[in-house]
């Protein structure tokens, strides 16, 4: 059987999917065995959780956004996905903000140490309505911690047989920029399915592209039909009309290179006297991965634990040293992160660490705006202090 | 990574608040092999772990060695240790000092306060193949005559014929007949073959910028300077964030660098 399914629908197919089928794929999926995560509506936002049928959807909701500013508002229309990104992203599920990562006893004679590794079993995650800013999110993070010698353990069990559900944007929020960053609104990769939101009039259907066997397999299914190239025009239209709605727009030159050149920019002084250091821009981001790790005992003094919590550059200890802190100021605070994000992350692992999701934008309580920051260093670049 | 368990056989005072551990692995743990300039995540239960480098790098003659200054809680702990006591530990971690290329040429080691400490493992290696090398040099600063490490060593190598040893110190206090001021002054004064030096650089960040301009001054490149520096580190490696220096995570592009390679870093203030 799978191999007759698989040839009509293996990865580069394209099928329809009608609204009223999504229950059967979310339900399909729930079948395989996945822990099916999705958007739903909660303390005023759009925010991920566990998903067991469309009704949870955010169905009818989008959201208003602008700097500092991120509002919940009713469509005139029942579009199941017509909202942009809120302030989770899926880091939160596979670089869990707090994690033990081992408890440790002293061994029988008091002095010894027996190190207790945290489990790690792989929660096989679905994740329903990935943009495909998140994915490319998603692939940032995998340079981080995948890698190496020392691959992450707790992320690569998360990762490891994760079902990606992607949709491709049709209603972009105020501050998204991906298509300046070349990240969105159409998903090109990483996906296990990608489904586009075609609603007009009595039509309320998806038209999904297959990526993956294991997307085959789930939708394998669910009642499909075939697509028509007047399926794949709708299709097209719904993300030429996103990206011709795109809230922002990162200026089209070599950051990294503007960014290394700009150091001492005066700029960043103007940005210190806005930015209140809160973190929040980090806290949302979906590729920022700092963290810190804490130990701990119990008041006896035989078992101990550590913890590993997100952290942020803005915060002060985050670079202390016995002699000072290397960053005290905040605009060394600020232009470390945004100057690690467009420029020095390319040094570091081949890509920007940004993926044009505008959140730092939306979440930023003073509405500090990296492109406007940019657009700021490149109207006036300081010539010198190249650290190249 | 988790920690691994090691015993602390012996402790030694070196300064007021600076210790040196001798650590073994307990009984079936493996001896990890650390290089000279390499350090590891040391652990006191509970309290936390800090990156300390190997001042022995557990060679034939010499034990797997710590030499940690007590500055707050977990180096508190550590210092605080007795033989006997069991620590954890991660590593090695990061880059080694350039101890086979330097080999045929004259080695410059600077070094001030407790960076003597890092340095250590290399002039032992220096020493132990010390047909393979030219002149050796140890110039050593310190703030005062107590806060120098190692001192029965310092006075062993100062009676050697195979390595010129010279100290100075900031502050002079009345049992201190020795040189004056700060350590590039001895770099100055050392006689060495620039066109065939490697230099070797650890202590605080000024001392390493002053330290090489004045080599380079001498006539050693760039290239062949190297320093080990210190950043803020919680993983080592490079998953937390907090070592990045530029586009440069320390603990694994460092902390041991050629001079040339993060010149134009250093002078960005607050990188
Ligand atoms: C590569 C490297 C090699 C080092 N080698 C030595 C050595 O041989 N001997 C020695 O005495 N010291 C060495 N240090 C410095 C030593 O790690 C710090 O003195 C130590 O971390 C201070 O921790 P604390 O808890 O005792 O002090 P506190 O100042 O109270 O630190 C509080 C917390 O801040 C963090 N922290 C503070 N300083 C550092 C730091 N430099 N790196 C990481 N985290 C820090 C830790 O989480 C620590 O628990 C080295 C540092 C680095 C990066
Ligand atoms: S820096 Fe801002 S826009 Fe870029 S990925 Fe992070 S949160 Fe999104
Ligand atoms: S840029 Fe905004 S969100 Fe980020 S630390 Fe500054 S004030 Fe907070």
């Amino acid at each position: 059987m799978n191999v007759i399914v698989q040839s009509e629908l293996g990865p580069g197919a394209t099928v329809i999917v009608d609204r009223s089928a999504l229950d059967s794929l979310l339900a399909a999926i729930a079948a395989q065995g996945y822990h099916v995560v999705g958007p739903t509506v909660g303390d005023g936002a759009i925010v991920y959780g566990d998903v067991s049928s469309s009704a949870e959807l955010p169905v009818g909701w989008s959201d208003e956004q602008d700097g500092g500013t991120y509002r919940l508002r009713r469509r005139d229309d029942q579009a199941v996905f017509g909202y942009a990104v809120g302030p989770q992203s899926w880091k939160q599920f596979l670089h869990p903000p707090n994690l033990r990562l081992w408890r440790a006893r002293r061994g029988e004679d008091g002095t010894g140490l027996e190190i207790l590794e945290e489990p790690t079993p792989s929660p096989r995650y679905a994740f329903i309505g990935v943009r495909s800013c998140e994915l490319h999110a998603i692939a940032i993070q995998d340079q981080v911690f995948l890698p190496g010698a020392h691959p992450d353990r707790a992320y690569a069990a998360r990762r490891e047989d994760i079902l990606l559900v992607a949709v491709n944007c049709g209603e972009p929020g105020g501050t998204c920029f991906c298509v300046s960053m070349d990240t969105g609104p159409k998903a090109s990769s990483g996906y296990d399915l990608a489904l586009t939101e075609v609603l007009d009039g009595e039509r309320h259907h998806f038209v999904v592209e297959v990526g993956t066997d294991r997307g085959a397999l789930v939708l394998a299914d669910v009642p499909h039909r075939a697509a028509h190239d007047a399926d794949l025009a709708a299709a097209a239209e719904v993300t030429a009309g996103a990206v011709a709605r795109m809230g922002r727009e990162m200026p089209a030159v070599d950051l990294r290179a503007l960014l290394l050149a700009n150091y001492e920019h005066p700029r960043w002084d103007d940005v210190a006297e806005r930015c209140l250091t809160c973190g929040n821009c980090t806290m949302v981001c979906p590729t920022c991965f700092c963290t810190s790790v804490e130990d701990t005992a119990d008041l006896a003094g035989d078992e101990a634990e550590r913890w590993r919590r997100w952290d942020s550059c803005f915060s002060l200890s985050f670079s202390h040293l016995t002699g000072g802190d290397a960053r005290s100021s905040s605009r060394s605070r600020y232009r470390q992160w945004m100057t690690h994000k467009l420029a020095t992350w390319v040094d570091q692992f081949g890509t920007s660490g940004c993926v044009g999701c505008g959140r730092c934008i939306t979440w930023c309580p003073v509405g500090i705006d990296i492109t406007e920051e940019v657009s700021a260093i490149l109207s006036n670049p300081t010539p010198s202090a190249d650290a190249t | 990574m988790t920690p691994r368990a090691h015993r602390v056989v012996s402790r030694r005072g070196e300064t007021a608040d600076t210790w040196t551990l001798a650590l073994e692995p307990l009984p079936g743990e493996e001896l990890p092999l650390f290089a000279p300039g390499q350090f590891g995540m040391l652990y006191a239960f509970g309290v936390g772990e800090i990156p300390i480098s190997v001042s022995g790098a557990s060679t034939a003659l010499d034990p797997l060695r710590c030499t940690v200054r007590s500055v707050g809680s977990v180096s508190a702990a550590l210092c605080a240790t007795a033989p006997g006591d069991v620590v954890g530990l991660r590593g090695p971690f990061g880059s080694r000092w350039p101890l086979a290329e330097a080999t045929a040429g004259d080695v410059v080691i600077v070094a001030g306060g407790l960076g003597l400490a890092p340095l250590r493992p290399a002039i032992h290696h220096v020493l132990a193949h010390r047909n393979e090398y030219g002149r050796v040099i140890v110039c050593y600063g310190g703030r005062s005559a107590d806060e120098l490490l190692f001192m029965s060593e310092l006075e062993v190598w100062r009676g050697r014929f195979d390595l010129d040893i010279d100290v100075i110190v900031d502050i002079a206090g009345p049992d201190w007949h020795g040189k004056v001021g700060v350590v590039t002054k001895l770099v100055e004064l050392a006689a060495f073959d620039p066109d065939r030096t490697f230099a070797l650089l650890c202590g605080p960040e000024v001392m390493l910028r002053f330290g090489a301009l004045t080599l380079r001054k001498r006539g050693v490149p760039v290239e062949r300077c190297y320093i080990s520096m210190e950043r803020n580190m919680h993983c080592a490696i490079a998953q937390c964030g907090h070592c990045q220096f530029g586009p440069k995570f320390i603990c694994r592009e460092g902390p041991v660098q050629r001079y040339d390679e993060v010149e134009p870093w250093l002078k960005i203030g607050e990188l």
